[in-house]
């Protein structure tokens, strides 16, 4: 059972950066935008938040730059494809490959750096409680908020007026448009919610999951947060389920191979990639779902005049 | 139209990123005496592991010769078509001796060595030679040799955690001599491999390590390049062996030693050879003999008689009177592969492809 739970804590970390950014990329998709960066403005968060803390010494700072970072990088990404008009999809790759090699210039002086990992919450009494002391109240701060984002992000599109209106720019924006509705601003803070998630994923990886810089240490996890969204088909509990499954094949491909099973370990590294295919055949066999889920305006560009 | 778009916009970035590493090359060559040496990395510098130890060896001929050579480097470069291409460059632009640090870099450096038949070619980990065209290696399994040794006497649970990249026969090699030095020290103990089919993913080798670590592994070796898996050892209180360079500073309490890669005498002296005129073509596989790897300083907490003992197996493995794959070797199903008083030869050890008696579960084909 000790090892139970110590298996379920890998789970955790594991899902934990692709919660992070999948919320924000699905609260981005919901209001109409495809932003293909994530993986970029997660890996510069990622180095922000080491950098920072390295320099500072503090790792609420360097939490905070690490958002910060992501934020900035969809700013960017506003300016081109909000003001400017640019093309989404392209844009969101450049995002990536710009983030990528950024954030290796940046982290040139902090290769090979250890730093102090994330403290994990100590309750006395509690923590301390056999499998559900560690699985529940061990965990470090960024943890407990990638959770709590979730209830947010519901009450968020589905009771506040302001998430109403998200909504509803997502579904059709010149209707919005039409009602008086800002649908550049409500955009512009939509993607600098999602950089700022996205960052915070990275700023988990480097300073909680592998306390490190390491270039490219992101390793593809902001392109399985895109998926995670469409995975979860747009809705936010869903998309807990889905980080926690994905974060649970990832560490149990790994088990697997250590108890001796004689599964192909390449076929392992597969099934979270199969999953989300599994799951996108599934959404478009039933159209009428994935019509009232998806948001109708997705990567269409926005212009008053038209 | 979307994806051509795309394609377009990628090949942009690539020829971008391409151009931006060699900036670095400044308009030198200005005196005819300058050796110009190229270096093609297959990942980033800033990987800490393989990549960065080729750095080290390529500041060690900046350093040794100063005014006289010009080293330029392009990093992260694909193994392929743009390998290819971003090779002849360098040979284009006067480089006269080039490095190409990865194995995938063969068939593109034998290609642009044809068209350029006076510059100097060394492919790392290669097979295949031309006139113009060196290959050089090391023999990284001398030193797994000595971790398997010191593993055998640190472990308790007799269990120990593996992280392979990918099955191909130099990781097989090294799981091989590890796990024969650590039966030799503990007939008890046993290996579990996990393969994560990357050479870099700081968070799946860190996932990796935690899941063996888990399963009752006591001591994690690693045959991938980030220092992750001994940040999971020290964060659980077992012991690691790091992989390229030294990485004690990512577990000091848990770092037994590393198998530290040294390129910087081999390519101080290939350069010299080239000023020299004395070049010439040839496959290099080096060991600790040659100084072509070395042993991290060894943790304090290894008792002393543990320490002599891998002491003595490297003095005994640089005088040539031991060997890692000394018979008599039984596979997973107790076939003697080689008998007593034999050694394995190298022709058997490029192409290993079979597990040692220890080894548990199925070596993926």
């Amino acid at each position: 059972m000790e090892v139970l739970a110590a298996v379920l804590i890998t789970v955790v970390g594991a899902a934990t950066p692709l919660l992070f950014a999948a919320v924000g990329e699905l609260v981005v998709e919901k209001s109409g935008v495809l932003n293909l960066g994530v993986e970029g403005m997660m890996v510069l968060g990622a180095v922000g938040a080491f950098a920072v803390t390295l320099t500072t010494g503090s790792a609420t700072i360097g939490i905070l730059a690490g958002a910060a970072a992501g934020a900035a990088m969809a700013l960017v990404f506003a300016l081109l494809t909000l003001t400017l008009l640019a093309n989404q999809v392209a844009s969101g790759l450049a995002l990536t490959i710009f983030g990528i090699g950024a954030s290796a210039l940046i982290g040139r002086s902090f290769v090979g750096m250890p730093v102090d990992r994330l403290p994990q919450l100590d309750l006395p009494g509690l923590s301390g409680l056999a499998i559900v002391g560690p699985l529940l109240f061990g965990h470090d701060a960024l943890v407990y908020l990638s959770i709590l984002s979730i209830p947010a992000t519901i009450w968020f599109l589905e009771r506040s007026r302001a998430g109403l209106v998200l909504r509803s720019i997502g579904e059709n924006h010149q209707a919005a448009h039409a009602l008086g509705h800002p649908v550049i601003m409500v955009r512009y803070l939509a993607l600098l919610f999602g950089g700022a998630m996205a960052g915070l994923g990275g700023a988990y990886l480097s300073l909680a999951y592998t306390p490190m810089w390491a270039e490219n240490m992101t390793a593809g996890r902001g392109w399985i947060a895109l998926a995670l969204v469409v995975f979860a088909t747009w809705r936010p509990g869903r998309l807990l389920l889905g980080a926690y499954l994905f974060g649970g094949i990832t560490v149990a491909q790994l088990h697997v191979q250590g108890f001796g099973f004689a599964i192909p370990a390449q076929f392992l590294s597969m099934l979270p990639y199969l999953a989300t295919i599994a799951a996108l055949v599934a959404i478009s066999a039933d159209g009428t779902r994935a019509r009232l889920n998806a948001p109708a305006s997705l990567g269409r560009i926005f212009h008053p005049e038209t | 139209m979307k994806t051509s778009l795309i394609k377009h916009i990628a090949l942009c970035f690539g020829a971008a990123i391409t151009a931006a590493g060699f900036s670095l090359a400044a308009p030198g060559a200005a005196q005819a005496e300058t050796l110009k040496v190229g270096f093609v990395y297959v990942g980033p510098v800033g990987d800490h592991g393989w990549t960065y130890r080729h750095d080290v060896g390529r500041k060690a001929i900046d350093k040794a010769f100063g005014d006289k050579v010009k080293t330029t480097l392009v990093e992260s470069v694909k193994e392929g078509a743009d390998a290819e291409r971003v090779i002849r460059q360098l040979a284009a632009s006067g480089h006269k001796l080039i490095f190409t640090t990865s194995f995938g870099f063969m068939n593109p450096t034998l290609k642009v060595a044809k068209s350029f038949p006076d510059v100097r070619f060394e492919h790392a980990t290669g097979y295949k030679q031309s006139a113009n065209v060196a290959t050089y290696g090391a023999r990284f399994y001398e030193g797994r040799h000595i971790a398997g040794l010191i593993a055998g006497k640190m472990t308790k649970s007799n269990v120990i955690g593996y992280i392979g990249s990918f099955p191909i026969p130099e990781v097989v090699r090294g799981i091989n001599a590890f796990t024969l030095a650590l039966r030799q020290v503990n007939a008890k103990a046993t290996v579990k491999v996990v393969w994560v089919n990357t050479w870099y993913d700081p968070g799946k080798e860190g996932a990796a390590a935690k899941a063996l670590i888990d399963q009752g592994a006591d001591v994690i070796l690693q045959h991938t390049d980030s220092p992750a898996a001994v940040q999971a050892a020290q964060e659980r209180g077992v012991w690691a062996v790091g992989q390229a360079s030294d990485m004690t500073h990512f577990g000091p309490r848990s770092h037994l030693t590393a198998i530290v890669d040294v390129w910087d005498g081999y390519y101080v002296a290939r350069a010299k050879a080239v000023m020299d005129g004395t070049w010439k073509s040839g496959d290099t596989w080096g060991g600790l003999k040659q100084g072509m790897l070395a042993m991290a300083p060894y943790n304090t907490a290894i008792p002393a008689d543990v320490r002599a003992m891998a002491e003595k197996a490297q003095a005994d493995i640089m005088a040539g009177t031991l060997h890692a794959f000394a018979g008599p070797i039984r596979d997973q199903m107790g076939v003697e592969k080689v008998s007593a008083g034999k050694n394995l030869d190298d022709g058997a050890l490029l192409s290993m492809n079979w597990y040692v008696e220890g080894v548990q579960g199925k070596l993926p084909k």
